[in-house]
């Protein structure tokens, strides 16, 4: 699909050399895009924390790094987050899928949604939400952003950005 | 002989390597015992040691040895089966495992009872898990890093502490001279 195509060339544009996730249907497509790029490492994480941590070691490292989780993970990644992430002020953009939002078939996933936006801005981090496909072109400028401002970035992206093409 | 004998023991081994340090106690014995430049040490966030070392290993070729404990690991147990399945034979995971939550007041954990984290590491896909005994961790920790190969260590021992002070250095502090080290 061209919106995997653009968010990974995206990625690959701004020097993201390694890439954690944990999948979502929502992410199917642009997982299988990032498993198919030969430019980047692709790191399958079972828990997001651990995902954290190994993006944090690779930025130490000195590759740049990011992860593609679903919105649910934010209950599970505070901590990592603000202790790991926000207090060593390391760079990492955040591809979320943002489950339970409109044309969302699954009750129990607006549950989280509700919590989503209000999570992150009680934590500080710098929230971009994708909803028209259009809006993917603002990925390159919100990458750059993160490793020039050393933060954790969200980029929300709900069901009618990735099915609105 | 306790945890802190341990990294007391490894400080010249370890010399000019780079060093992830867990939370709490560990960290604080590394930085009392054998501080250096090359030394990241976690001030928080419990459980993540194992994946910072393996971010760290993949991205770039210098040995890294990510020092955890057992109750660490037991936190963030889904990092031995991404260890096993994304080999890098510059990494080194030591996990002293002194069958208890040192940090917190020494209270048991699964894996000083039934749990064979050593077990737990080969039922993964590790491939060389080394399960040895407090006295022995110098020459292991010393052949792993003479290996190259990726080695995951259970270095037993009994629980204890020492008072040691908390690290005082600023997270960024931390980060920046263990970057330069990383590059240097």
């Amino acid at each position: 699909m061209l919106l995997d195509k653009i968010v990974i060339d995206a990625f690959e544009k701004n020097n993201i050399e390694l890439v954690t996730t944990v999948p979502c249907k929502q992410l199917s497509g642009v997982i299988a895009e990032l498993e198919a790029r030969a430019s980047m490492m692709h790191i399958p994480a079972n828990k997001e924390d651990e995902g954290m941590g190994i993006c944090a070691g690779a930025f130490m490292g000195g590759k740049r790094s990011a992860i593609i989780m679903q919105n649910t993970a934010i209950g599970v990644t505070i901590n990592t987050l603000v202790t790991l992430t926000q207090f060593y002020r390391l760079p990492l953009p955040m591809l979320i899928s943002f489950r339970g939002e409109l044309r969302e078939p699954v009750a129990c996933q607006v549950e989280m949604a509700v919590h989503t936006k209000a999570l992150l801005a009680q934590l500080g981090i710098p929230t971009y939400h994708f909803h028209n496909p259009d809006d993917v072109h603002e990925l390159d400028e919100i990458l750059k952003y993160t490793f020039m401002c050393n933060k954790p970035v969200a980029i929300l992206t709900d069901a009618s950005f990735w099915k609105g093409e | 002989m306790i945890r802190s004998e341990i990294i007391k023991n490894l400080v010249p081994v370890l010399s000019g390597q780079l060093v992830v340090c867990n939370i709490g106690l560990p960290s604080q014995e590394m930085h009392l015992f054998g501080d250096q430049p090359s030394n990241f040490y976690m001030l928080g966030t419990m459980g993540l040691s194992s994946s910072i070392g393996l971010g760290l290993a993949l991205a770039q070729d210098k040995t890294v040895i990510a020092i955890d404990g057992d109750g660490s690991v037991l936190t963030n147990l889904g990092t031995l089966p991404t260890i096993a399945n994304n080999v890098r034979d510059n990494f080194i995971l030591l996990v002293i495992d002194n069958g208890s939550y040192g940090s917190t007041g020494d209270q048991p954990t699964y894996a000083g009872k039934k749990t064979s984290l050593a077990a737990v590491a080969s039922a993964c896909g590790c491939e060389n898990v080394i399960e040895c005994q407090a006295d022995e961790a110098v020459s292991v920790v010393e052949k792993a890093i003479a290996s190259k190969q990726m080695t995951i260590i259970i270095c037993k021992c009994v629980s204890g502490n020492i008072p040691v002070p908390v690290i005082t250095l600023d997270p960024v502090v931390i980060r920046h001279r263990f970057m330069q080290s990383v590059q240097a």
